[in-house]
């Protein structure tokens, strides 16, 4: 059963009582909040996510006014882990992004049982391509051209999830989460595609959540060993490149954007020279949305691409 | 309350843990969670060869508590041997306390740990050297504000905390265990002569297991804030039964509090442990503490107090009256260590100045 097969009051039931237990990735989170923003966002976004027995969840998790005052002058909300509020307050027109930011923490600083890179990651062909990249890289806008028009699966927009026993990408698709300019990009793009309401002014600048392609919520399951590694990079004007990368750079710079590298010790290096092992690593860069996806669909299809251009 | 009862059981008995349903699961880890306890749940339940039997998102959650513990631990350990080059040119041996004395030891409670900072203990007369010889490896300190800095090299029994400059590890630097303002004054020069080695680590001491009880006891009842209660007992408790094993523990270890002045922490340590875990004690102890147990009515407001301090901070334990109880072991926590002159106007420039 998912989650939009609930009636709006079944929903909202749920938020304000017991709480929404949901499935994202390997995870059970249960969700509360009595705030409407909050459920407009889990009704738009979540539609298509699984919804898991009552009872047990990895995560418990809150989004509420941090005390009566707040409700009502200048109102704020706060995220709450548990009992615990990790952050502090948001103003509350930001309650939703809040909590969208709230679950992944709860990933990253949990979950240390993978090995945590901060990138994008996404699959066809049965081979998953990780898009590490630093904010304002354009890895996001290129993650949600990928799954949007390029037929890829969306693994994660965010964190990948690898597992140290087998090598494997676990999936953790959540709403893609687009800033700034890049929201009116991927909404001419793929218009069809529902989006949260447009947030301004928060810490990131204007945010906004699409909801995440049917397909890839349905197979959260399927875990693909990794195929390539791209550090994109989207510069105005760009002639779209790819140049080939040797490992070794390439494993530094996964290590040092990794969330929990330095927990696993020694299986954290084993873990990323297997990673290296099985991928060849690029960087790219590009202005053309369009030229990129093809390139990507070459890419997928095996072609060798030695220092190619579009 | 049945979580409570729940993680208590699977702690202590872990074999009868392998059949939780899934549902009971969720109070357990959510309790674990919140009292420090997950990877400790982990390593008593991994030690019992149940885990392969529990439900999967339960070993998830379990696994990954374990990888946060090793590499706590593996920190403790470079730590520790960073320490000892900083300081064996002074010939000072680096005295670890609590945490990271159980892991370089190998000892019960080290399983599953997480650790917050290391403790040494040093002479007073050499603090200055010490700090010298850790400042040159990269050890800074981390509070500026004048205050701040009076306040503890006037008031406290330690140097204010250390972070390591490339690490952002935090090191805490004792001269003494309880602070020369507070109601009791163990010597600390007893407790470094009779500190022993940890095999196969040289320049690294630990404290003798009395002693380390006894100091283990002294920190938790001289503590204010609870919310690392439950795990402190449970330390407690790992110490008692694993050195209790050693004939001739029990025997001169209430002979030994009394000698540091501090017969009545361990009074209360020994009581709590038990009521938390149902720790083994022989019979004979409790005459020889007899001097130490407070009157009736202090004791029976220390077991309210105790009795729901020493719960995880949840709404799944919580009992009645769990504020007050927790803010009077707050107070406790100050009058113990502070005189009242001192205390006061220290609390007001906390509360007023967030200094």
């Amino acid at each position: 059963m998912n989650l939009g097969s609930l009636s709006e009051g079944e929903l909202a039931t749920r938020l304000e009582g017991e709480g929404l237990f949901l499935s994202s990735g390997p995870f059970i989170f249960r969700i509360r909040s009595c705030l409407p923003r909050v459920r407009a966002g889990l009704r738009l976004a979540y539609a298509d996510y699984p919804l898991a027995e009552p009872g047990y969840a990895d995560f418990h998790v809150r989004v509420a006014a941090p005390n009566w005052l707040r409700r009502w002058v200048s109102p704020q909300v706060q995220f709450y882990f548990d009992q615990h509020p990790p952050f502090l307050p948001l103003p509350r027109v930001q309650a939703h992004a809040l909590l969208e930011w709230g679950m992944n923490w709860c990933v990253s600083q949990h979950a240390n049982r993978y090995l945590i890179l901060h990138a994008a990651v996404l699959e066809k062909n049965g081979r998953a391509l990780l898009l590490p990249g630093i904010s304002g890289s354009g890895k996001s806008t290129l993650c949600a051209a990928l799954c949007y028009r390029g037929g890829w699966r969306l693994l994660s927009d965010e964190l990948t999830l690898i597992r140290p026993w087998d090598c494997l990408i676990q999936p953790l698709p959540r709403p893609v989460s687009l800033k700034n300019a890049s929201i009116g990009v991927i909404q001419a793009l793929a218009p069809e595609v529902p989006f949260t309401k447009v947030v301004h002014d928060t810490l990131k600048g204007t945010v906004a959540h699409g909801r995440p392609p049917a397909d890839s919520v349905a197979r959260q399951g399927e875990c693909p060993p990794p195929g390539w590694v791209v550090f994109p990079k989207y510069r105005a004007g760009a002639v779209t490149r790819l140049e080939a990368l040797p490992p070794a750079p390439v494993g530094l710079e996964l290590a040092e954007q990794a969330f929990n590298y330095s927990l696993h010790g020694r299986r954290g290096y084993e873990t990323l020279c297997g990673l290296l092992d099985r991928v060849s690593a690029w960087r790219f860069e590009y202005s053309d949305t369009d030229e990129a996806l093809s390139l990507f669909e070459r890419l997928a299809a095996g072609e060798c691409l030695a220092e190619a251009a579009a | 309350m049945r979580a409570w009862q729940d993680l208590r059981l699977a702690l202590l008995q872990p074999e009868r843990a392998a059949d939780y349903p899934l549902g009971r699961w969720d109070g357990v880890l959510r309790l674990a969670q919140g009292s420090l306890l997950v990877a400790s749940l982990e390593a008593s339940l991994r030690e019992a060869g149940v885990l392969e039997a529990l439900p999967e998102p339960v070993r998830a959650q379990l696994e990954s508590a374990r990888v946060l513990a090793e590499a706590n631990a593996r920190g403790v350990s470079w730590e520790t041997s960073r320490l000892v080059r900083a300081l064996s040119p002074l010939g000072i041996p680096v005295l670890l306390l609590k945490g990271a004395a159980y892991a370089v030891a190998g000892l019960p409670p080290a399983k599953g740990r997480l650790f917050a900072d290391v403790d040494i203990l040093v002479p007073e007369a050499r603090l200055a050297e010490v700090e010298q010889a850790l400042y040159w490896q990269g050890w800074l300190g981390t509070y500026h504000d004048a205050y701040d800095q009076r306040y503890y090299r006037e008031w406290m029994h330690e140097l204010p905390p250390l972070m390591h400059q490339k690490r952002q590890s935090v090191l805490d630097v004792h001269h003494s265990i309880l602070p020369p303002t507070a109601r009791y004054h163990p010597d600390p020069a007893k407790l470094r002569a009779e500190a022993v080695p940890v095999p196969g680590l040289s320049g690294v001491q630990i404290l003798a297991p009395r002693d380390m009880v006894i100091h283990s006891a002294c920190h938790l009842f001289h503590e204010g804030e609870w919310d690392k209660g439950l795990r402190d007992l449970y330390d407690l408790d790992r110490l008692l039964r694993h050195f209790g094993a050693e004939e001739g523990f029990f025997a001169d270890l209430a002979a030994r509090a009394y000698e540091l002045e501090l017969a009545r922490p361990l009074f209360y340590a020994l009581r709590y442990a038990h009521q938390a875990w149902d720790t083994p004690l022989p019979d004979a102890l409790w005459p020889a503490l007899a001097a130490a147990r407070p009157g009736a009515a202090k004791l029976m407001l220390m077991d309210f107090a105790i009795g729901r301090g020493m719960r995880p901070p949840h709404p799944l334990a919580r009992r009645s009256f769990d504020g007050l109880a927790r803010f009077g072991l707050y107070v406790r926590g100050h009058w113990l260590r502070m005189p009242v002159h001192l205390l006061i106007p220290h609390l007001l420039r906390k509360a007023f100045l967030a200094g």
